[in-house]
């Protein structure tokens, strides 16, 4: 029931993409994401879509996947371009009650819809093809230059991981507590809303106590290994820049060249 | 007429992902009323996710379950009707306990039943009784309770809804001998007083050469072997690639009979075996 959630799901390839440095494929996400905010028109959309597919062709990662991925979102995308379409500026090109349908409207809506797909899909492409170990390791270096202003870098990735850890296992769990209450006779999809409500209980509560269990165990295996934060603490895995993660970079470079051209000359 | 008839069932996990995988591949099985069956298989070999097929929680992707005539992939309302004619005790079963006293997690299967309180009273006491939890722990909180005495809660919880089908999943697993042991002698009262059927999913060769009274074996998703324990025991080699054991007391009969002493092999429990140990050393006299 709950395995078709794909937020967050790391797919394991060996495609270039997989191979890319956690922190060029961080700094690529946010030259992307500035290259989106920055488009104005149908030629910068057409060479982020261009961009989009071209890494997910790399990186062997089917449209379908990306596509259900979306699905938790289409309730915010249908509002955002509902929203955007009945309260567009300029001439009216269709009025009823208290809407107006302009064509800046229509502009806006699908703008901003295949933005926040877009936007969507290209976190996916980090998330689908980088491990939340190497993420958070990514992450932790790319802030690094913070611990100048005392902000407690390596525990926030600490933490991120250890969360981004147990994000499957919560699930798995939650899976199994479920089979086992409906086994007994519980109903989670029937019923009132008050019903439903207080049919959580018997999830939650176990779900709870076993999350707080597991958290004990993990700080006490943690500190026998004589965990004490990130002074002095060194890695297994160097991370270090390849040729392709410059070639990343100069991709990523050019990309945000174009838009910003291609918003000055507004084709 | 079968109480459980499983037709050609395949159960497919993430279909159409990298991590698609054949967890049930093409079963067929039928269990009558009142068998006492035991169902073994290594990790990963089916065994889990078939239990789940029995009692509805998973639908099969092809093939058919009838449970006592009912499908319970039919409708929503069969499938809960079925849950209640199969109790399912899963591995760790002491990690569902929500309640706040014992008697009220117990009560959580026979209450959803729909039955009045004096029903669900009778239940839960008789429910208790099987299991050996004290009417004295009825108003503790069921997390306070020792790693043994929660099991017995938990299994109480199923036991309460007085299934026709009793499937339990490991039930023994990490607890010590003596609570084993009393559990099983448990399983095994319920079984013989009300006649139900048993299912019991174990590892341990030993425990289930008991109690049983078929043995089916579970294979990569297939039934590979299934018959009287003595019949499937006697095909040690076979279990053995499978990366299953035989009984001690096998293992200690074919042991016998490589060095030329001439015994049964397919003997599974330690009290036959004794008898027959015995018996042998009366014909060699005394040595």
């Amino acid at each position: 029931m709950l395995k078709n959630v794909t937020l967050g799901q790391y797919f394991p390839g060996d495609t270039p993409v997989h191979k890319l440095d956690p922190r060029t494929k961080l700094i690529f996400l946010i030259g992307y994401i500035v290259a989106l905010f920055l488009a104005k028109n149908w030629a910068s959309y057409a060479l982020i879509f261009i961009t989009l597919a071209a890494v997910s062709y790399t990186a062997h990662i089917k449209p379908k996947t990306l596509l259900s991925g979306l699905k938790p979102l289409l309730f915010i995308v249908v509002f955002t371009a509902l929203i955007n379409l009945l309260y567009g500026p300029g001439e009216p090109l269709y009025t009823f009650w208290i809407f107006r349908i302009t064509r800046q409207g229509i502009h806006n809506a699908v703008f901003m819809v295949l933005r926040i797909m877009m936007l969507v899909c290209g976190t996916f492409m980090l998330t689908y093809t980088t491990s939340p170990l190497s993420l958070t390791d990514g992450l932790e270096l790319l802030l690094n230059p913070l611990k100048k202003i005392k902000l407690p870098v390596h525990e926030l990735s600490m933490m991120m991981s250890i969360a981004l850890r147990f994000i499957p296992t919560l699930i798995e769990e939650t899976d199994k507590i479920m089979s086992a209450q409906k086994a007994r006779g519980a109903a989670f999809d029937t019923g009132k809303l008050t019903d439903r409500a207080r049919a959580l209980l018997p999830l939650l509560v176990p779900l709870f106590v076993g999350a707080f269990r597991r958290a004990d165990e993990l700080a006490t295996a943690m500190e026998c290994r004589c965990y004490h934060g990130g002074e002095g603490r060194t890695r297994m895995k160097q991370l270090r820049f390849a040729g392709i993660d410059f070639a990343a970079f100069a991709l990523c470079a050019l990309l945000i060249a174009a838009v910003c051209v291609l918003r000055h000359f507004g084709l | 007429m079968p109480i459980i008839k499983v037709e050609s069932l395949t159960h497919v996990y993430s279909r159409g992902t990298p991590f698609e995988k054949v967890a049930v591949d093409g079963i067929d099985l039928e269990i009558e009323k009142g068998e006492f069956v035991g169902i073994i298989g290594h990790t990963g070999s089916g065994k889990s996710t078939f239990i789940q097929h029995l009692n509805g929680l998973l639908s099969p992707d092809t093939g058919r379950v009838i449970i006592d005539g009912t499908d319970p992939a039919s409708s929503k309302e069969a499938a809960r009707d079925v849950r209640f004619k199969v109790g399912l005790v899963f591995q760790y079963p002491e990690y569902q306990l929500f309640e706040e006293t014992v008697y009220r997690d117990i009560a959580f299967g026979p209450k959803n039943m729909g039955l009045n309180d004096a029903e669900i009273d009778e239940y839960v006491r008789r429910a208790a009784w099987f299991v050996g939890v004290p009417e004295s722990l009825f108003e503790s909180s069921p997390l306070e309770l020792s790693g043994g005495q929660k099991r017995r809660v938990a299994i109480a919880g199923v036991i309460a809804m007085r299934p026709q089908v009793l499937i339990l999943d490991e039930p023994t697993a990490g607890l010590d001998p003596a609570g084993r042991e009393s559990i099983l002698e448990n399983i095994c009262n319920y079984h013989q007083t009300t006649g139900a059927t048993v299912l019991l999913v174990s590892h341990s060769m030993d425990d289930i050469a008991r109690i049983a009274s078929r043995l089916v074996v579970f294979s990569h998703g297939r039934v590979a072997l299934d018959g009287a324990p003595a019949d499937v025991f006697s095909h040690a080699g076979e279990l053995k690639s499978m990366g299953l054991a035989v009984p001690q007391a096998t293992e200690i009969a074919l042991a016998l009979k490589k060095r030329g002493v001439d015994i049964d092999e397919s003997i599974y429990t330690i009290n036959y075996l004794r008898k027959l140990l015995v018996s042998l050393r009366g014909e060699v006299g005394k040595c």
